[in-house]
């Protein structure tokens, strides 16, 4: 009798933990502080700059969802994952999104339990190679040693492409980006391999950048973009349309330079209500009407993001490819906001 | 006259439970182990709640689907397409080779460190003290990182190619690199059977003429020369049937093919470094139980072996080491279950050990992360008890019989 109340009672303390959990967008309000999963350091999408402040493409992604939910930018504590570590923090509850180069597959999305909340970067498994090992194609480096960050989706890739090819490699796995760069240098393997874009921001950190090429095989499907847990859909609300409000700002022409003379009211009924004037967008969200302006203030829309972290003019150098807008003849695009 | 009559028998009372010595530690423990069943029960509820909240189940399915990544090193038969379980086996086998052959060369280390450091020769006592010092008081991952480091110096295969190789071969069949040291195979031809069969033979003969040769000793007082008879036995039979057979046993040298070396034996960076770091790093530890062990056996045994003429060497072999055995196995084995532990840092260096293998990619790629862990503590927890079962019946071989 007595055993039976207790065990009922930790039910009810059970589900009360679990309810509590649920309301991610309440915590976050509360606690005044958003905790984004970022990556250890990659430069370009999420490293600590000289004076210890968070930058990059994925770090804009959570100062944007800080700014419109708490009206800060910088009301962000910013948590460094490995690939190995992601998951479980987010899981837990010690993250409320991450923004880190995450592919969203099948298992991630279902069995892990995790909701992808839109795509920020496209992106596909790339190699490279020192180019004095004179290799021009993935499809010659049979029986090369391949250094790999373990626990990603690139590990699985590569022994499949490996396997289906014919042709024989030796893994080296590594924890950390950091890692990888250092045992690739030092020669310990003849290969690097990561997400394109990785391996590009990888090279641009290089002495010489030019002694190291990326060979043309693209062998996977990379879409990259920020999750939340699963089950707590106004939250993953908040974050999806943080995302959209981003990339609709740069179709819309929205920019953080304009975004507060937009704001006073357009003969664009689209840019009005994305921008709070008309409608009652923020409210439905459980935000005030000037959410997606101050998003879009706190780092640009989408293209200057893109732009000012990992594009063309920056050491980084990628293009738009098919990172750019579906009116452009990109992959990019947004749900109406309506 | 007086009459025995038994102490009148005290009936049980309830507070006999607690004012009575006699049952005052059985009440306790039973309320300690009743508050120890609340707390796991707490926590497991606290689990499948959270677990259930999180709408996860529990399960070891992912166990039998394949674990479709690759793994540079494996004693076993195994390719991507494997099951994460077969995976996990890999690991445990790379966890068991590294754990063996730490324990082995940190007890060669260590012995000598040990005997060295409380030598009379000022200059190798101190560089003894100094080495078992710097080891034991930095933490084992940092050595980890630096041995890694170091072997990592060594060329690149790309610096053995070419008309004028930045370096070169040792003695033509050994290179070393930085991504491990390939060595020559041999080679098993048909007929090898034999000569492998004659050879364990004859070790088996020795061990047989030794121990012959000892019994007349002690019974006769007959010394009968064995050096020359454990050689003969040694190489003439397994020569003898390797000629017989027709060389059936090779050697095959590493070739510098493709990107890397191919053929021969590949012993790769990350056991070496792991094992090295581990071996040295125990070692220290192991020599400190070394030297505790001679300090307990009293000065007097050492001098009396001396009074009856025995050398030093000699001294240290047939007098002390054997009873200073008795107070270096205890200690001993917790450094082997040390090592054994510590081989889990593998990841740091690349190697893939069990946690590398089962606690790192499989939790990783399938989500499970309760199952694995509790999984990895499992084999830990085996592969503990059993090196310690081993050790401590050893342990009793050894120690001091009273009769």
């Amino acid at each position: 009798m007595k055993k039976s109340v207790f065990f009922g009672a930790l039910t009810v303390a059970g589900l009360a933990a679990g309810a509590a959990a649920a309301g991610t967008l309440d915590d976050v309000k509360a606690r005044g502080k958003l905790n984004c999963g970022v990556a250890t350091g990659l430069v370009g999408f999420a490293a600590p700059d000289a004076n210890g402040e968070w930058d990059g493409f994925d770090v804009a992604v959570c100062r944007a969802v800080a700014a419109a939910v708490l009206n800060d930018a910088n009301a962000v504590e910013f948590v460094p994952t490995t690939p190995k570590t992601r998951f479980t923090a987010l899981a837990s509850g010690e993250l409320d999104m991450l923004a880190r180069n995450t592919t969203w597959t099948f298992s991630r999305d279902v069995d892990l339990k995790f909701e992808f909340v839109g795509i920020n970067y496209y992106d596909g498994q790339g190699f490279m190679v020192p180019k004095d090992l004179g290799v021009s194609s993935a499809t010659e480096l049979d029986g090369a040693t391949v250094c790999i960050q373990t626990g990603t989706t690139t590990e699985l890739n590569l022994a499949d492409f490996f396997r289906t090819n014919n042709i024989s490699y030796e893994p080296v796995p590594i924890e950390t980006n950091a890692e990888a760069q250092q045992q690739y240098l030092a020669g310990a393997c003849d290969v690097y391999t990561t997400d394109a874009s990785g391996l590009a921001a990888t090279r641009a950190t290089f002495e010489d950048p030019s002694a190291h090429v990326l060979l043309p095989e693209i062998i996977s499907k990379e879409p990259l973009g920020p999750l939340v847990r699963h089950g707590d859909n106004d939250w993953g609300d908040v974050v999806r349309w943080t995302l959209n409000a981003l990339i609709s700002g740069e179709e819309l022409g929205i920019t953080s330079t304009n975004v507060a003379e937009l704001s006073s009211g357009t003969n664009n009924p689209e840019i009005n209500r994305l921008l709070g004037t008309e409608g009652t967008l923020g409210e439905m969200l459980g935000l005030d009407a000037e959410w997606a302006k101050r998003a879009i203030m706190a780092g640009g829309n989408y293209g200057e993001i893109f732009a000012k972290n990992i594009g063309e003019e920056t050491p980084i150098g990628l293009a738009r490819g098919l990172n750019a807008q579906w009116t452009d003849g990109g992959l990019l695009y947004s749900p109406p906001f309506r | 006259m007086t009459t025995l009559t038994d102490p009148p028998q005290e009936s049980f009372r309830l507070s006999m439970l607690i004012n009575d010595t006699r049952y005052r530690s059985y009440t306790f423990q039973f309320i300690a182990l009743i508050l120890l069943i609340a707390a796991i029960a707490y926590l497991g509820n606290n689990l499948v709640s959270n677990l259930a909240a999180a709408g996860l189940n529990f399960s070891y399915e992912f166990l039998g689907q394949p674990a479709g990544y690759d793994i540079n090193q494996r004693l076993v038969e195994y390719t991507s397409r494997s099951s994460h379980m077969q995976a996990t086996i890999v690991g445990v086998l790379n966890t068991l080779l590294v754990a063996f052959l730490g324990c082995l060369t940190a007890t060669i280390l260590g012995v000598f460190a040990g005997v060295l450091r409380l030598s009379n020769n000022w200059l190798i006592a101190k560089l003894m003290s100094a080495y078992v010092e710097a080891f034991r008081n930095v933490p084992v991952l940092i050595w980890i990182l630096i041995i890694n480091t170091v072997v990592n110096i060594l060329p690149q295969p790309r610096a053995y190619r070419g008309e004028t190789p930045d370096a070169e071969m040792f003695l033509g069949m050994i290179a070393f690199t930085n991504r491990g040291v390939y060595l020559p195979a041999p080679t098993w031809g048909p007929g090898s059977l034999m000569v492998v069969a004659t050879f364990l033979l004859s070790i088996g003969a020795i061990i047989f003429f030794r121990r012959w040769a000892t019994k007349q000793l002690y019974d006769q007082g007959r010394e009968i020369n064995k050096l020359w008879p454990t050689l003969g036995l040694f190489f003439i039979p397994t020569l003898l049937v390797y000629f017989v057979m027709g060389s059936p046993i090779g050697v095959e040298y590493p070739e510098l093919r493709g990107f890397n070396f191919q053929g021969g034996l590949q012993v790769q960076r990350p056991l070496i470094a792991l094992w090295l770091a581990l071996s040295i790093y125990t070692g220290a530890f192991i020599a400190e139980n070394v030297r505790a062990g001679i300090q307990a056996i009293s000065k007097g045994q050492t001098e009396a072996a001396a009074s009856l003429g025995l050398r030093p060497g000699r001294i240290m072999n047939l007098v002390i080491l054997p009873q200073a055995l008795r107070v270096i196995i205890p200690p001993l084995i917790s450094q082997y279950l040390n090592i054994t532990k510590n081989s889990s840092l593998a990841i740091a260096v690349g190697y893939a050990d069990i946690t590398a293998t089962l606690g790192g990619i499989t939790l990783n790629q399938t989500g499970r992360a309760i199952e694995s862990v509790l999984l990895l503590m499992l084999f830990y927890l085996i592969i503990s008890l059993t090196i310690s079962a081993v050790l401590n019946i050893y342990n009793n071989a050894v120690a001091l019989k009273e009769r």
